[in-house]
């Protein structure tokens, strides 16, 4: 498919406005590759985020026709029907300048939810057999392969309505380590993802699901962090 | 609310979500079953004055009713309008104390004697 592009390209930060650009269309062309056209041939001063190009580091997420998604691996053919597009910064999060959206938020919500790993053994200790095919193992697969990307954070309405939701990528990761055998930080954890901030706001509108580019289920997390959160709520006394 | 407050919360809930999924189904068939060919307000209250059974049953609907649509409203007022902490959590019992009362006095005058 040759011609060209119509790109809106917000520029700004919580203030600004949409910039069009024209931009040559070529077959298998990246929403990514339409960004740095614009940057490298029409304003250097044009501000994105991006580093591996291939789907693995998760910084180039952008909003393209008001829907988030990782922009390398995304075809303009799949998204720009009408040879139209418009790009945005990640909704739900502080705009640095441009395209570029401030994470500090998102990742501070991961150490929110603990979703740091806290061994159980020392380096001394003989390695840990973990079962590839039982049970908590296939469902901390199911959730490991997030990039960090921040996709389900800017689809997720809840996030929106309650700037303390903790979000599906962080709770996505609590639930990959509530199901690992050898972390150690279980029960503050159940307790760090419980409650208005946590797991039980979520409304399963399946955003976050639908669009996860690694077809990861943070909704299906969330249900097992509600799951398993409810002996919290039948026990007698609530540790700080 | 504490955590465990909030987690309580959630499991009433489910919980009530459940016994109503369960109620309306009764009240519906209920109502299809006993209209056909047609009934008076004085031929229903004729049906149910003194019944205890369906008076337990509708007083079990009526509180589950109360909790589940309090704890949705507190959600949607925390969430659309911003109303949170313990002014919200004051009203929200309120708002679940007197749809209690709107739904037993409504018992009372169908089952009482």
């Amino acid at each position: 498919m040759t011609g060209m592009l119509r790109v809106s390209v917000w520029r700004g930060a919580a203030e600004g406005r949409f910039q069009a650009f024209e931009v040559p269309r070529h077959p298998s062309q990246s929403v990514l590759d339409v960004v740095t056209h614009i940057q490298r041939h029409l304003d250097p001063t044009l501000s994105y985020r991006f580093a591996c190009r291939v789907g693995m580091c998760g910084s180039c997420a952008m909003n393209v026709n008001g829907t988030p998604r990782w922009t390398c691996r995304t075809h303009v053919d799949k998204v720009a029907g009408a040879g139209t597009l418009e790009i945005a910064p990640l909704s739900n999060l502080p705009v640095v300048k441009d395209l570029v959206a401030d994470m500090r938020e998102f990742f501070d919500k991961w150490a929110r939810a603990r979703g740091r790993f806290e061994p159980t053994a020392s380096r001394e200790a003989a390695f840990a057999i973990v079962k590839p095919d039982s049970a908590a193992r296939i469902e901390a697969d199911a959730g490991i392969e997030c990039i960090g990307c921040g996709v389900c954070y800017a689809a997720c309405d809840v996030v929106a309505w309650n700037r303390d939701y903790l979000g599906p990528a962080a709770l996505n990761r609590a639930w990959t380590l509530v199901n690992d055998v050898r972390d150690a930080g279980r029960r503050k954890r159940l307790e760090a993802v419980a409650g208005d901030a946590g797991c039980h706001s979520c409304h399963t509108l399946m955003s976050c699901t639908q669009l996860c580019p690694k077809a990861l289920s943070p909704t299906r997390a969330i249900a097992g962090l509600k799951r398993a959160t409810l002996g919290l709520a039948f026990e007698a006394k609530e540790e700080a | 609310m504490s955590r465990r407050g909030e987690v309580l919360l959630w499991v009433a809930q489910r919980l009530t979500a459940g016994v109503l999924g369960v109620c309306v189904l009764v009240h519906l068939a209920t109502i299809v079953y006993a209209v056909r060919g047609g009934l008076g307000a004085a031929e229903i209250l004729g049906r149910t004055r003194g019944n205890v059974a369906w008076a337990a049953f509708y007083v079990i609907f009526v509180m589950a009713v109360a909790v589940h649509g309090t704890i949705g409203l507190r959600t949607i007022a925390a969430e659309w309008l911003g109303f949170r902490g313990r002014a919200a959590e004051v009203v929200m019992v309120l708002v679940g104390v007197g749809l209690a009362l709107l739904g037993l006095r409504a018992v009372v005058a169908v089952f009482g004697p």
